[in-house]
Formats: structure tokens, C-alpha cells, sequence
């Protein structure tokens, strides 16, 4: 297993490697306000019910208020961390989730312990020493997270890229060379492909003469992959040869 | 070799489909279990579909594609190396953490003579600072029940004969549990400061309690003071030193190689017992409460002080007992 910078390389034994996306403090921080009030609101209401108990016994009702604070601030995270693997509602709204660090399963005890050392990364306030170490921390993670063996990473997203919107309805002059095309489909690599694919994408947020300067760029990339007829390329914009090349790679896929 | 993506997903698809069904299997059920045949499918199924991610990799194709196939791998990898998570009744685990705590707790002995050390420096601290400086008392007890004259506050305790606790016994009581459990898990999780804010703690608490001994015994109530502190202190003051314990197990599993394990292969080779004995720790603060609040509290005339004593004694012995023998007999029938 390896890190890099924001992310966790995970290699099996049989030799495959996944990456997972680790979360920032920022989305973490987020997160944990979010539990915060939702332990608020209930204690909030689980006040009220104790309450009731004040008119059979109002020693009782204030000891069991007592103790319930002290379970719901504590249990809650290690409940729902169990429950939902390794997510709170703060951690499933930001779309967050506690992994192994080596990416095994999760036992009882690395939720247990993760949550119980949260008294020492929320010192002095407001999760300073927490968020310090997960700042430094090669694998942002937060003293519990250290002790337990456990980081955050953020859930990926399933969507698909929507190709109609930067392919156009221009037809792709590419699908007439079927064998060069699966040339590209072999040769690029799936980071030039991503590239190209978001430079798509992200084409009107872009200064004019940076937009050019890039796409031309890119084209010569492609081209020193496979160099289509000239014919074919002659009165070609360079992001319509992108264009062209993108719907090549990615159009076969389901 | 040009890869026919489309082809590739179609052929391939049926098998990712099965074996997501089998991990959302596993992974929604944590007592599921897989016979022979169907381990062995699992097993075939996630080689296929990993070496499926591998040939993806090497390929430009679609993104969604290889991150489903990513998660697919991760999630059964999961499956596959991780432990299975045994759900046992309330009844039958409360009763296995009662012998693998003291268990626990014996693996590190070690440890624990470091901690009744420090423990008992703060304690020798404690006593002679406020024997040798009475003023430093409001520094050695910050807390305003002591701070008195203990000769003043035995007359005052003896002389309410009624029940001065009535009305708050539980309310107390509670208060004492999460206070004392909260401070037994800051002491052990204090042990990712390399447990100098362990020690710092212990020591701390030690020098407290040297102090009010001192305190007592100097002014010839030294009966009273036994019979106060020792019924509920006699499980209060081990669990704290357990507690202490732990924060000491992982600072130095942070601070001390081991048979040359990197550091995640160390705190790993603890969690458990941290666990278990935070949770005995926790256990035991709960009886301590109870106990400190509606027994502890009562003095002579209401309850002599040689019942208090007597049971006091009793429990210190019964806990001494329990971590020197409970599950003793398991062990060795294990080997």
C-alpha cells in the first residue's frame, strides 16, 4: 500500500490497485457541525420524553438526563458508524465515509476507539489539535483515525460523463477510419482521455485565448498518437478534432 | 492487442453483477456466511473482476466503468480479508468481557506497575507538599469540601443523623458515572501524547488524594477518612489506574518499536485490549458511582464506620481477586 498527496493507493495481493479520495479537514470540519446539531436537536428531544419522567420522580428524571447526554454524545457517533458503515449524517451529507487504512473491514473496535479519542483531537477547542494532525498527516488523519487504523475518504462519484453535451451533433468524420480509431481507443492513455474530456467540459469557462492555446496543445498530443488523413483534418477546428476524438474513446462504452 | 470495450463490458457483465449481489450480501449482514461452494465462487468471482480492473486500467475507457469496478474491488476486498464480526447476545457478551478484561489487563502488567508508580509518586508528592506546606492545600484539593478543617467537617457529617442525600441520590450519582468515565477515557486517550499526558494525569490524581490522606491522618481522622473513600475508591481508584493503563499501552506502542512491527502493525496489536478495557473501566465507574453515592455518603451514626470499612475491604479484595484469577482457566484450556 502507498499514498499520495489527497489520495490512498491501495494495492492488493493479486496486484490490483484502488485509489480512494481522502476527504480535506474542510468537508470533515463541515461534517462534524453538522453532528453536532444533530446531537443537539436530540438531546433536544429525548429531553422532553426524559421529562415526563419528572412527574413520578424529579431526581430520576434529572439523572437520567445526565446520562443520556453522555451516551448520545458518544454513542452517537460509534452507532451510526456501525450501523451505516463508517458514516454520520454529517459524514453522509458531505458525502464522506471511514475506511481501514489498509482497506480490510472495519471491526467494532476501530469505531470504538477512533470516536473515544475524539476527547483529545477536539482539544483546545473546536477540533484544533484534530484538524492539525489531519493537516500534516500524509493520510489526513486525525489522531482517533491514527490510533484505529481508520481515514475518511470521500464517496466517488457514479455518475457518468454527459457526452452529448460537449460532443455536439456534428458527425465524427473519424468513424470512417475504423482501424485508426481503434488505434487512439489503444494508445491513449486514460489520463489523456480525462484531459481531453474535461477541457470539453470546461471549454466556456475558459479565457478565449487560453481555450485555443489548450486545445491546440492537446491536438498535438493527439496527434503524436495517431495522425488521422489529412483530408480528414484539413478544415478541422482543433476542438473539434478533440471533440472527435473523445466521442472515438468513450462512445463504445456502456 | 486492442481492446473491444464494448464487447469486453458485455461479456464480463453478468459476473460483476453476481458478485455485487454477493458483497451487498455480506455487507448487509453481518452474520451472513458463505458455504463452501459459495466461498469459492466469491473467491473466483473477485479475481475475475479484479483482473478485469487491471486490463480497464491499462485502457482509455469510460471512467464510470473503471470506478465501479474500483468500488467493486474495494468493497470485496473488504469481503475477503476482514475479519467476520461475531454478534453474540447482551447476556453471553457481557460475560465474555468480564474474563477478557482482566486478560487484557495482565497481557500488560508491565505497564500497570509503571502506572501504580507514578500514581503512587504523585500520591508521596501530594502528602508531603501539604504536609511540609499547609498553605499549598487550595493548590493539592481544588474543591471546596476539603478545604476545611477535616476535624470540622467529621463533627458537621456525624451530626446529621437525617438522610442529607434525599431527593438527589440518583441525579448524584449519575453525575459521578460520566464524570469519572469521561475522565477515564481522557487519561487513556491522553496516550497519543506518547503518555506524557497520561502520566501528567496520573501523577496529578495521585498527588490529589496523597494530599487528603496527609490532610485526615494529620488531624487524627484518619477512621473516617477509611470509611469513606474506601467503599467506592476501592473500585474507582483501580479503574482510573486501568484506564491510566491503557493511555500508557499506546503511547508506548507510538513511541517503542516491537519485534520490528511498523507502527500500524503495533497500534493494531493493541486496539482490542484497549477497547476491552476501557469498556471493564467504564464498567467499573458505574458500580463506583452507585456505590459513592449511596453509600459512600452515609457516616456514624447512620452507618458505622467499621460496616463501611468491612465492605470496602471486601470489594478492594474481591477486585484484586478478580484481575489475578477471572479467565485464568479459559486461557489455559486454549492451549
Amino acid at each position: 500500500m502507498k499514498s499520495r498527496f489527497n489520495s490512498l493507493v491501495i494495492q492488493t495481493p493479486e496486484g490490483v490497485q484502488f485509489v480512494h479520495q481522502l476527504a480535506s479537514p474542510v468537508a470533515r470540519f463541515i461534517a462534524v457541525t453538522v453532528d453536532t446539531f444533530a446531537i443537539g436537536s436530540l438531546m433536544s428531544i429525548l429531553s422532553i420524553s426524559v421529562s415526563l419522567l419528572g412527574l413520578i420522580s424529579a431526581d430520576l428524571a434529572m439523572a437520567f438526563n445526565v446520562l443520556l447526554y453522555f451516551v448520545v454524545s458518544i454513542g452517537y457517533y460509534i452507532l451510526l458508524e456501525m450501523v451505516w458503515r463508517g458514516q454520520t449524517l454529517g459524514k453522509r451529507m458531505m458525502k464522506l465515509r471511514v475506511i481501514d487504512a489498509n482497506g480490510l473491514k472495519l471491526k467494532p473496535s476501530q469505531f470504538v476507539l477512533r470516536n473515544l479519542l475524539r476527547f483529545v483531537d477536539s482539544l483546545p477547542v473546536l477540533y484544533f489539535l484534530g484538524g492539525f494532525c489531519a493537516l500534516v498527516s500524509p493520510r489526513s488523519q486525525r489522531l482517533g483515525d491514527l490510533a484505529a487504523g481508520t481515514v475518511v475518504v470521500r464517496l466517488p462519484e457514479l455518475q457518468p460523463p454527459v457526452l452529448s453535451e460537449v460532443l455536439g451533433s456534428v458527425y465524427n468524420s473519424f468513424r470512417d477510419h475504423p482501424r485508426l480509431e481503434a488505434l487512439l481507443r489503444q494508445r491513449i492513455s486514460p489520463d489523456q482521455s480525462g484531459l481531453a474530456l474535461h477541457a470539453l467540459h470546461r471549454r466556456d469557462e475558459m479565457e478565449p485565448i487560453a481555450r485555443a492555446r489548450l486545445f491546440k496543445q492537446l491536438v498535438a498530443a493527439f496527434c503524436q498518437q495517431v495522425q488521422f488523413p489529412d483530408e480528414v483534418t484539413a478544415a478541422m477546428s482543433d476542438e473539434q478534432y478533440i471533440r472527435n476524438c473523445v466521442d472515438t474513446i468513450y462512445r463504445l462504452a456502456k | 492487442m486492442i481492446l473491444d470495450v464494448e464487447k469486453f463490458i458485455r461479456t464480463r457483465r453478468s459476473d460483476w453483477n453476481e458478485f455485487e449481489a454477493m458483497v451487498s450480501m455480506l455487507e448487509s449482514n453481518a452474520r451472513a456466511k458463505l458455504d463452501i461452494q459459495e466461498a469459492q465462487r466469491f473467491h473466483y468471482l473477485y479475481e475475475r473482476v479484479a483482473a478485469d480492473l487491471t486490463k480497464l486500467g491499462a485502457y482509455a475507457v469510460e471512467p464510470r466503468t473503471k470506478t465501479y469496478l474500483e468500488s467493486l474491488v474495494a468493497r470485496g476486498f473488504g469481503e475477503m480479508h476482514g475479519n467476520a464480526v461475531r454478534r453474540l447476545p447482551f447476556g453471553k457478551a457481557l460475560i465474555g468481557l468480564l474474563s477478557a478484561f482482566p486478560r487484557a489487563v495482565r497481557r500488560h502488567v508491565r505497564m500497570l506497575v509503571l502506572v501504580c508508580t507514578i500514581f503512587a509518586c504523585g500520591g508521596i508528592f501530594g502528602a508531603a507538599a501539604l504536609a511540609l506546606d499547609p498553605s499549598s492545600k487550595s493548590i493539592l484539593m481544588p474543591f471546596s469540601h476539603l478545604l476545611g478543617d477535616p476535624s470540622d467537617r467529621v463533627a458537621e457529617e456525624e451530626s446529621s443523623l437525617g438522610d442529607k442525600m434525599k431527593g438527589g441520590k440518583t441525579r448524584f450519582s449519575s453525575e459521578l458515572m460520566t464524570h469519572n468515565t469521561q475522565v477515564a477515557i481522557f487519561t487513556l486517550a491522553l496516550g497519543m501524547t506518547f503518555g506524557i499526558g497520561t502520566s501528567i494525569l496520573l501523577f496529578y490524581n495521585g498527588a490529589m488524594i496523597g494530599a487528603v490522606i496527609m490532610d485526615y491522618t494529620l488531624a487524627g481522622e484518619s477512621v473516617f477518612l477509611t470509611g469513606w473513600l474506601l467503599p467506592h475508591g476501592s473500585v474507582e481508584i483501580p479503574a482510573i489506574l486501568l484506564a491510566g493503563q491503557g493511555g500508557l499501552i499506546l503511547g508506548s506502542a507510538l513511541l517503542f518499536a516491537k519485534n520490528r512491527m511498523s507502527l500500524g502493525e503495533r497500534l493494531r496489536s493493541i486496539r482490542n485490549d484497549l477497547v476491552l478495557i476501557i469498556a471493564g473501566v467504564a464498567v467499573m465507574l458505574v458500580w463506583a458511582g452507585v456505590i459513592e453515592s449511596f453509600f459512600s455518603q452515609y457516616h456514624e451514626p447512620v452507618l458505622p464506620y467499621s460496616v463501611k470499612i468491612a465492605f470496602g475491604s471486601a470489594q478492594l479484595i474481591g477486585v484484586f481477586g478478580y484481575f489475578m484469577f477471572m479467565g485464568r482457566s479459559e486461557l489455559e484450556a486454549t492451549r
